[in-house]
């Protein structure tokens, strides 16, 4: 089972003119996973996978998949991808569309196979400019089922689709994957990464700033941050607290940031001297913001920047 | 899983020349009225207008002016029609569908010897249904002159399906041959696809054996006007090479850009 990663990618770095898009990347992808790759626009998923597609070449660093060039990995029908739009002749059939697509491999699936398990078979004879923007995604879907993939990445397969659009696209994702097929997915809707994925990957500003499970990264994003005024002789005391993301000290005041404030808040009124406590919540979605927000300064940052000089 | 381990030890692809991809690329062509319009219908107007008159004056040395007029417009069909055919790259460009093709196994090469077997099919037809139009038109021709008319005028079209294909990788244009139909009007003009090249005056006369659609209208009127000059195939081959070698430098440059 466990074999060659799907993907490993080691120390990318891409620019754009001044635009640091990728900034030393690293991320091993074992077959069979289903990952998210969540972060917001700009934070370079599209160019990272791009990457890994072989449709741009890395400034330094490598990208393999299946242990191949990504290049060699396309040619043997290893890797398919569902681009974010584009990718389709107006001119031509739904089904034209698969039967060209599966022309070019060596060995296909079914045309009508693929067209099912997108759920696009009653608009097979439909011309492909006729097709609403839900049904093209699924067309793109199609495509890269036909060569059979072991890897299948999507950049944003979901955007400008209408709920209900949204709902049947990923459960056809999900009949699939069910079958062992590994899955990258670009996403800025955490709820599609909380609710798809089985491991979520954060990047922001070129660099992955969070990798876990989608609870991990959940609890990591989400909770509450409590706040009191503490003896700096108590301090060591905060080494007794229940388990938490992030506790500082700093002028006579302690930061806890905790997916569970309830212990928290009553280890310290019980066990420290802690008083003027406040406990503040953030909603999953600002807490996710606050994770991945553009703002320059951080120590992430930092490192990275030095990272580049040297 | 055994699934994994197959989809590790799978082959490398040929490269994607077949049937299907032929077949859907010449159906596209097809379907595009537009295209039609460009290789069939206005060369046809042409010769109803230009050739009609004409068609049974004699030329000095006993064929007739239809013959020439039939001939020379049938070369600018299929010029006309292998340069559509090869500027379609543009559309697939602008489209994304070029971006696409780079997730499957296919081979730049072979895409580009798809566009041009297609672009070849396309100028034979447009050749075929001059021919039928001449010939409804009551034109008539011994056999080995159609044939090799014909032919000139279907293989030279090889030149024209280059230009197009290095237009389409050089332009983002959807409307690619709204420039390049106009363009090759006044390259057929000058050419002497219009009106023979003696009655165009000697500096005109002389720029036109510079133009890429002279060669090949001279070597197709060759069978009829019993003149021949290896200076046309040089012309032909010339551009051949330029149009080719635009296109190779175009096509890199695209392929590049991401």
């Amino acid at each position: 089972m466990t074999g060659v990663p799907a993907v490993r990618a080691a120390g990318l770095h891409k620019s754009f003119g001044k635009v640091h898009a990728v900034r030393g990347l690293d991320l091993t992808v074992q077959q069979g996973e289903v990952v998210a790759f969540l972060g917001p626009n700009g934070a370079g998923k599209t160019t990272t996978i791009d990457m890994i597609l072989g449709l741009t070449t890395p400034d330094r660093g490598e990208v393999s998949v299946f242990g191949r060039t990504p290049r060699a990995a396309i040619s043997r029908g290893q890797v398919a991808a569902v681009m974010q739009t584009g990718g389709l002749l107006r001119d031509i059939s739904v089904r034209e569309t698969v039967q060209l697509t599966a022309a070019m491999f060596d060995s296909s699936r079914p045309v009508d196979e693929v067209l099912t398990r997108a759920g696009i078979l009653d608009i097979a004879d439909r011309k492909v400019e006729k097709c609403s923007g839900g049904q093209q995604q699924r067309l793109r879907f199609a495509m890269a089922l036909v060569s059979d993939p072991g890897l299948l990445i999507l950049d944003e397969p979901t955007t400008g689709m209408d709920v209900a659009g949204r709902r049947d696209f990923w459960s056809a994702i999900r009949a699939d994957a069910s079958r062992g097929r590994t899955v990258i997915f670009a996403t800025h809707y955490l709820e599609e990464a909380d609710a798809y994925a089985d491991r979520i990957v954060l990047v922001r500003q070129g660099t992955i700033v969070a990798d876990g499970t989608a609870a991990q990264v959940k609890n990591l994003a989400s909770g509450r941050t409590v706040r009191a005024t503490l003896p700096s002789g108590d301090r060591a005391l905060l080494a007794g607290l229940p388990p938490a993301a992030n506790v500082e000290y700093d002028a006579g005041r302690v930061t806890v940031r905790t997916s569970d404030s309830d212990s928290v808040v009553r280890y310290l009124l019980n066990n420290t001297g802690a008083h003027d406590l406040e406990v503040v919540a953030h909603n999953l979605e600002e807490a996710f913001v606050a994770l991945t927000a553009d703002e320059p300064g951080t120590d992430a940052d930092r490192h990275a920047l030095e990272g580049d000089r040297a | 899983m055994s699934q994994a381990t197959a989809i590790q030890d799978r082959k490398p692809s040929a490269g994607g020349i077949n049937r299907t991809f032929l077949w859907i690329e010449i159906k596209r062509m097809l379907r595009n009225r537009r295209t039609v319009i460009f290789t069939v219908l206005m060369p046809a107007i042409f010769f109803f207008i230009f050739g009609l008159s004409n068609k049974d004056q004699l030329l000095p040395n006993g064929h007739s002016y239809g013959q020439y007029i039939l001939i020379s417009l049938t070369v600018y069909a299929a010029m006309t029609a292998a340069t559509g055919a090869g500027s379609q790259v543009a559309v697939e460009r602008a489209q994304g569908w070029s971006r696409q093709l780079r997730l499957t196994p296919l081979l730049p090469g072979a895409y580009i010897a798809v566009k041009a077997a297609a672009a070849l099919t396309l100028s034979l037809v447009a050749v075929i249904a001059q021919f039928v139009i001449g010939a409804l038109a009551g034109v008539t021709m011994d056999p080995q002159i159609w044939l090799t008319a014909g032919l000139v005028a279907w293989l030279g079209s090889l030149v024209f399906a280059a230009l197009g294909l290095f237009v389409g990788y050089l332009m983002p244009s959807q409307n690619v041959m709204q420039i390049l139909g106009p363009a090759l009007a006044i390259l057929a003009m000058l050419g002497g696809l219009f009106m023979p090249i003696e009655i165009m005056g000697d500096t005109f006369g002389e720029i036109a054996k510079f133009t890429p659609a002279y060669g090949i209208g001279q070597l197709a009127r060759s069978p009829i006007t019993g003149e021949f000059d290896a200076i046309w195939i040089v012309n032909v081959l010339a551009w051949l090479a330029i149009f080719v070698g635009g296109a190779a430098m175009a096509f890199r440059r695209d392929t590049k850009r991401v």
